[in-house]
């Protein structure tokens, strides 16, 4: 399902319900739903729990540094159906907050917290957000781009 | 009237069963678990960050460095990623020889797994024998590519080189020998009665439970979760070999041991087909030196021994990653460990910590 979203009946269907709210983006290879963060928990409520889709699993959660904006990245497998589905969400770097899926899939737990951790995007509603992976004492949040550690990109 | 409070207890980050350095504060009420929190970040080495001044190339090496029990399929996870993004294709003989060695490494991680497992349990000579069977693959690893460990063997468009003459008939000579280290192990481990007192019934993880925590690989499916990625989405050439997918009844522990002894099997069986059909020809296709993949982004996963290993890659069209982000099983299954060590006794929770498997230098990537 990942593969193309358009004239995909399901995807037509999700963005249906919240048309403002839900775009469907990229190119063909690599389509995908951009969610609106207001309305990601209802979203995410509809894919796991409605009948067509049953988006048991998550199995990737993941956040990129672009320049204007955080992209939270959800990767969505049902087990049932076998299809898959990629959404994203955005916030800006200043005001880097998102609601929390742990609620719908506890696996997002460790994964929140260490975007939480590396990227420094807070999770409304976790209910153990505290670094992870680094110090407690330790300041900025390295994945971020302008955290830099004097490699050189380019 | 005898007042009592819980206390708690520091089990590593140097206890053996702990894999090196994860720490888990248990709140005990005398001998039974009331919280169990891992504590991690011990290894914590950035790997994502150093990815984004890399070229992908040079970021193979680190992918050895991750699961290092198990560096063969972090080298093809990654590989496959980069040549998903794009659209490689590699000669035929090269998948064959990745399946091949992917599975070799299973069994060899399957077999610190049951080493790590008995000793932690006290039982010494499981894990020398885990240990001793597992030297003949990384002799067969060191024949291929110079290497008992960290291989960087897998590469874009194929594997480094081709293997020797010697290799084809050393492989042969442990597959007719495996099933007899198998047996001795069953015979020390599976047959032994205290081994199935600490492991039956022990720490019992719900199909339903499982698929909420995010276990994947062995620990799911020991909950009886059908769900293999070799399977599920077949990668390389693996609907082409016969071999069924081991799966638990009731998610105890000793499933998740029974699990993955079962499915050292079925990797030698896929190993034994891959050898039949391992045609002639080039490893390697020709390429850049230095790769620029177009501008996107791909997630792509394949099956390690410690569950589904995926790569998120963007790509901003240079000889960098923007960003490249790891999906380590050994980090999502350990969230198993607060929920199953409720209530059981302090003994078990080396039990449930050997049996999800995680590893720390995956943990902490």
């Amino acid at each position: 399902m990942s593969e193309s979203l358009h004239n995909n009946p399901l995807a037509e269907t999700i963005q249906a319900l919240y048309p403002e709210d839900i775009k469907i983006i990229g190119e063909d290879t690599q389509q995908c739903l951009l969610v609106e963060r207001e309305r990601l928990l209802d979203l995410v409520q509809v894919l796991k729990h409605d009948e067509c889709y049953q988006f048991n699993m998550l199995r990737n959660l993941t956040a990129v540094d672009y320049p204007d904006y955080l992209e939270i990245v959800y990767h969505l497998y049902s087990l049932p159906l076998r299809q898959a589905v990629l959404l994203k969400t955005r916030c800006l770097a200043e005001n880097a907050e998102v609601p929390s899926v742990t609620a719908i899939w506890p696996s997002a737990n460790f994964q929140e917290r260490e975007i939480y951790d590396l990227l420094g995007v807070v999770f409304n509603g976790h209910p153990d957000l505290r670094r992870i992976l680094l110090p407690d004492d330790f300041t900025g949040h390295p994945l971020r781009k302008s955290y830099t550690t004097g490699g050189r990109r380019n | 009237m005898v007042k009592t409070e819980t206390y708690t207890l520091n089990m590593g980050p140097q206890h053996p069963s702990t894999h090196g350095v994860l720490q888990v504060v248990l709140e005990l009420d005398g001998e039974r678990v009331v919280q169990a929190t891992p504590r991690m970040g011990y290894l914590h080495r950035g790997i994502e960050k150093l990815a984004e001044s890399r070229t992908y190339a040079q970021f193979i090496p680190y992918t050895d460095r991750l699961d290092y029990v198990s560096s063969m399929g972090n080298n093809l996870g990654y590989c496959q990623t980069v040549e998903k993004l794009m659209g490689i294709v590699i000669p035929e003989r090269a998948e064959y020889l990745r399946i091949i060695m992917t599975e070799l490494n299973r069994i060899a991680s399957h077999l610190i797994f049951m080493g790590s497992l008995a000793i932690d349990l006290g039982a010494s000579t499981g894990m020398m024998f885990g240990f001793r069977d597992r030297e003949r693959i990384l002799d067969l690893f060191d024949m291929a590519c110079g290497a008992r460990q960290t291989y960087s063997y897998i590469r874009f468009g194929g594997v480094a080189e081709d293997i020797p003459s010697e290799f084809i008939p050393a492989l042969r000579q442990f597959l007719a020998e495996f099933p007899g280290m198998l047996a001795e192990k069953h015979g020390l481990l599976t047959g032994n009665e205290i081994l199935h007192h600490r492991l039956k019934d022990n720490a019992v993880i719900t199909g339903e439970q499982a698929l909420a925590i995010g276990l994947t690989g062995p620990a799911l499916r020991a909950s009886g979760v059908d769900y293999d990625l070799r399977k599920a989405e077949p990668y390389g050439f693996y609907d082409r070999f016969d071999f069924a997918v081991p799966l638990g009844k009731t998610g105890d522990s000793w499933d998740r041991y029974l699990v993955r002894m079962e499915e050292m099997q079925q990797s030698a069986r896929i190993v034994e087909q891959a050898l039949e059909q391992l045609p002639e020809g080039p490893v390697l296709t020709k390429l850049p030196k230095v790769l620029k993949p177009p501008v996107g982004e791909i997630y792509h996963s394949i099956e390690n021994p410690r569950g589904e290993l995926g790569y998120y890659i963007v790509s901003d069209g240079s000889t960098k990653p923007y960003r490249l982000h790891v999906r380590r099983p050994s980090f999502i299954n350990l969230q198993a460990l607060s929920e199953t060590c409720q209530g059981l006794l302090l003994a078990d929770v080396v039990a449930v910590l050997a049996t999800l498997d995680s590893l720390m230098g995956e943990v902490d990537c």
